[in-house]
């Protein structure tokens, strides 16, 4: 019959020969690939010394950013919420009382902002659907912990430091792309009204 | 007579110390060189280097809760363990860990006592050391561990046949049962190995099936038998059965290394140093030089080959090593006859 690949191999149960059977010159052969690998150089990487590096759009722990005068960007629209697979936001929304245009960049904001990050799935669609450029994805990890009720981070954790210089750098997430599609007038989905 | 028996009794404790010393950080080498024979790093968190690792393994083992199964048998529960730890520590009375050093003009031998039929002794603590095992899977009432010990009992067994024949061979070669004698007959580079490369081999391959390290890890195979016979043990008493592994690795070494590699004679060096106290102390600081590269073999073996299947490690021991070990005899019978020796 004629085989359907080249690769096919004909198995035979052939006798073993006598070095083959005393075993010895394979563990010898053995022990030599694994003497090897005892100086190579180790792929570990030691993490809180040493971070591995991360793609430029790496998705990690959010932050809710503020605009250029330190205001909370969210209004609390929900349209994270909606589109998070893994429902893993919260939210409630208050009004912005008067007096309070340095805190808050438009008339209603987020009162309580919870993302679970054991439900979360670093998917980016919140960011993805966020008209207020309120909330990105960055290159920070979620530490670790021992208790999971921790792991439900509030506005505490996610809202950005007001401080210029502490703000968190999202340049890396905006890519060509992103900005050219935001230079679109016609969407004017992130217009001052 | 009670300075004498001071003496043993300092010696005692300190191989007794040492032996424990070792057995703890042959742990951390275990877990160090299993690492870096993955291309990994192993442990490096508690302290430089990751050397307080066994202290905090210790710890942890002494925190963990202690669960003695209801339908065990207590006191054989409790056995199990201690006999097993008790006869990896008494093997090493018997070894010469050096000649002897001089004080004030008495010698003192490094080894405890010197029984003239120290390989009996030996051969026979390996013995009792299968009911640490053996006591502990049955009293567990667990149908693993029942396993685990069946398979440690008969494998035990089974490879002491090999070991003990392969000994018979040496016995002839040194025409003497006592370790110190064979030790000191090896003196000049006369080590026994190259007399009985053979002899070596299946005592390697038996001592590996003794000690219950890998490639014969049979009783305590995690993948067919969850722990083997220690399954139901937690806490210490489970860290005794491991630690009495590690023991057993550094005794077996130590043995391997006294009877074939000359012990703790050491080639050409009587020529440059002749202070009999500083050559003893180099000669000790050789033989557990030797003893740290068989366990390092113990543990390069284990990290490179997978586990034997019980036929094939049955079948290995009766119909490979049982059938070498008896034409070795002949062998040497035969080389010593032609050589006019008997």
């Amino acid at each position: 019959m004629q085989p359907l690949t080249n690769r096919s191999k004909v198995v035979g149960d052939k006798k073993l020969t006598f070095l083959e059977k005393i075993y010895l010159p394979a563990i010898l052969n053995g022990m030599l690939i694994t003497i090897k690998h005892f100086f190579r150089k180790k792929t570990t990487v030691k993490y809180p010394e040493v971070k591995r590096e991360f793609a430029p759009v790496y998705r990690g722990m959010h932050v809710l950013k503020r605009d250029e005068n330190g205001a909370e960007r969210c209004t609390s629209c929900g349209l994270c919420a909606v589109a998070c697979p893994a429902e893993a936001i919260t939210m409630t929304s208050a009004e912005r009382k008067p007096g309070e245009e340095k805190l808050y960049r438009e008339e209603k904001y987020a009162a309580t902002y919870e993302i679970n990050m054991l439900r979360c799935i670093f998917c980016g669609d919140c960011e993805e659907a966020c008209p207020k450029e309120a909330i990105f994805l960055t290159d920070r990890i979620v530490p670790s912990d021992t208790l999971r009720q921790r792991f439900v981070y509030g506005k505490d954790l996610l809202v950005e430091p007001k401080e210029e210089n502490k703000r968190i750098d999202i340049s890396k997430r905006q890519t060509k792309e992103v900005l050219e599609f935001k230079k679109n007038k016609e969407l004017q989905h992130n217009k001052l009204r | 007579m009670v300075s004498y028996l001071i003496y043993k009794a300092i010696l005692v404790l300190i191989i007794f110390g040492i032996t424990l010393f070792i057995a703890m950080y042959s742990t951390y080498a275990e877990r160090k060189v299993a690492a870096f024979l993955q291309d990994r790093l192993g442990p490096d968190r508690a302290g430089p280097f990751g050397i307080l690792q066994p202290l905090a393994d210790g710890v942890k083992m002494f925190m963990k809760e202690e669960i003695i199964p209801d339908v065990s048998n207590k006191f054989l529960f409790l056995l199990g363990p201690s006999l097993a730890m008790l006869t990896c520590l008494m093997t090493g009375a018997v070894i010469p860990w050096g000649s002897s050093i001089t004080i004030n003009g008495t010698p003192y031998s490094l080894q405890v006592t010197d029984v003239n039929i120290g390989i009996l002794y030996l051969l026979g603590v390996a013995s009792v050391g299968v009911y640490g095992i053996m006591i502990g899977g049955w009293a567990s009432n667990n149908k693993f561990a029942l396993l685990g010990a069946l398979r440690a009992s008969s494998q035990m067994i089974s490879y002491e046949i090999g070991m003990g024949l392969s000994i018979i061979a040496l016995v002839m070669t040194t025409g003497t049962l006592s370790i110190g004698e064979i030790a000191a007959q090896q003196h000049g580079g006369h080590w026994n190995v190259f007399y009985q490369p053979l002899g070596f081999l299946i005592f390697l391959i038996c001592a590996f099936a003794e000690t219950n390290r890998a490639p014969f890890d049979l009783p305590e195979c995690e993948s067919e038998l969850v722990g083997g016979y220690h399954t139901e043990y937690s806490s210490m008493k489970l860290g005794f059965y491991l630690f009495a592994e590690y023991i057993n690795m550094f005794i077996s070494s130590a043995i391997i290394a006294t009877l074939y590699f000359g012990g703790y004679n050491m080639p050409f060096i009587g020529r440059f140093i002749h202070d009999p106290n500083m050559l003893t102390l180099l000669g000790t600081a050789f033989l557990f030089l030797k003893i740290f590269f068989f366990i390092f073999l113990f543990m390069w073996i284990r990290w490179t080959l997978p586990r034997f299947r019980y036929d094939q490690l049955m079948n290995l021991g009766w119909k490979g090593l049982l059938p070498l070990a008896i034409l070795n005899i002949g062998i040497t019978g035969v080389v010593m006859w032609l050589m006019g020796k008997i």
